[in-house]
């Protein structure tokens, strides 16, 4: 055998094959990973805040019910996906600490604040959905162990969008006050949700290699315009309105139009500057500070009963 | 998007998979979906002992009854083939087709076989 590493692994992505964890891989592949995946576990992880808000005041105790496990399944996928990336030689607590300092970051969607009960249905209907748009995509991505955990997530993301778009059917059919409050709630969510998909394709910086490595299978205008076309008609069924006046089908391409994105929001809410950033970040390290007896007890636990690592 | 790169702890890419967290041992977790047939890894965990590792697995893998039983290992005790070896180690099957029934004919009048 004479082929080197780079040829064997440049093989394995051209036969649509899955890299898998001890194969070699190019530091660029396996940093571009690390931080892709670490940032998706983050994002599942924060997530949690903006519905967390709702749990003690939602409507009645079915849909209490349906909150809290939505959440512990965020917090679920946060840890299918930092498994995930530990796979690729980096430990689960070093992740945690970038994103406390801020050198990694997580989804801008979750700086947002969840303001009335309507927001918990969008974010369930639009968040969601637009994740799993993404998250289907990444079903297929290159790396074994990345494409595994997405399989098992988008199985779960299903549940998380029904529900919110039955919490949004509820409210249309309701009062006056609560299709007002269904509007309003999508006129806030509506770019925020679109800006997920992340800058046009001709400004990101990653997309390309990403592609060319297979990490990535859509770009992200593919992804943005797919998730239009799906959204827009569930927005008329519910007899909401989008907040962008230049929503048109489009017969000749296909697909629907829609205007331009505030970039300069985007960008002020990935650099911190969105209305929830600090909070985010600071409730999490709290909740880590807190919890550090937890972790302790546990520790001292397993060594009295002998469990300690290398006495099994 | 500027996200910027983190820092990869040193390791060779061959490297057999290690407890990368030394506070918190880490476990493989195989689950069993149904009676009749083999525990299938479904990913890792991080807990302190395998009271704790049973419980997260539970937690973490089975919400939505995929599973009726459960097996947790220590990481450090699965031992892997080297992708390396792949080669060595599985090709020569691979040109031993009478190993397989479709190498054999078999007039059809002799009927299933």
């Amino acid at each position: 055998m004479t082929t080197t590493h780079e040829e064997r692994f440049g093989a394995i992505i051209a036969a649509d094959d899955k890299v898998e964890p001890r194969d070699w891989m190019p530091d660029g592949y396996r940093a571009t990973l690390i931080r892709q995946i670490a940032q998706h576990a983050h994002s599942e992880v924060i997530g949690m805040q903006p519905e967390g808000n709702w749990i003690s005041r939602a409507p009645t105790l079915k849909r209490k019910a349906i909150l809290m496990a939505k959440i512990q399944d965020e917090a679920g996928h946060g840890l299918y996906l930092y498994s995930a990336a530990e796979t690729l030689g980096v430990s689960r607590e070093h992740l945690v600490s970038l994103l406390h300092d801020g050198r990694q970051k997580y989804s801008s969607i979750f700086n947002y604040p969840t303001l009335s009960w309507a927001d918990i249905g969008t974010i369930g209907w639009l968040v969601d959905g637009a994740a799993i748009a993404n998250q289907i995509m990444l079903q297929r991505t290159s790396y074994g162990p990345y494409a595994r955990a997405m399989v098992r997530i988008c199985k779960e993301e299903s549940f998380h969008q029904r529900q919110g778009y039955e919490i949004m059917m509820t409210l249309a059919k309701g009062s006056e006050e609560q299709r007002a409050m269904a509007q309003d709630a999508l006129n806030r969510w509506w770019w925020p949700s679109l800006m997920m998909f992340g800058p046009h394709d001709s400004a990101s910086t990653h997309t390309e290699t990403s592609m060319e490595w297979k990490i990535k299978r859509a770009s992200n205008d593919e992804l943005r315009q797919q998730f239009v076309d799906m959204t827009v008609p569930q927005a008329d069924y519910l007899g909401l309105v989008v907040p962008d006046s230049e929503v048109s089908w489009n017969e000749e391409r296909g697909h629907y139009d829609f205007g331009p994105i505030d970039w300069d929001e985007f960008w002020a809410v990935v650099s911190g500057d969105g209305p929830m950033n600090r909070e985010r970040i600071a409730h999490k390290r709290t909740a880590w500070e807190d919890n550090q007896w937890v972790r302790d007890a546990a520790a001292e636990y397993a060594a009295k009963r002998g469990h300690r690592r290398g006495a099994a | 998007m500027s996200y910027s790169v983190p820092d990869v702890p040193g390791r060779p890419a061959d490297a057999p998979r290690e407890d990368t967290n030394p506070g918190t041992p880490l476990w493989e977790v195989f689950v069993r979906q149904k009676r009749g047939l083999s525990h299938v890894h479904a990913g890792s965990l991080h807990a302190e002992d395998v009271e704790r590792a049973l419980q997260n697995a539970r937690d973490v893998y089975t919400r939505r009854v995929e599973g009726v039983s459960i097996w947790v290992v220590r990481s450090t005790e699965v031992h892997a083939s080297d992708p390396e070896d792949a080669a060595a180690m599985f090709e020569p099957f691979a040109d031993k087709p009478y190993r397989h029934p479709t190498f054999y004919d078999i007039p059809d009048e002799v009927g299933h076989m």
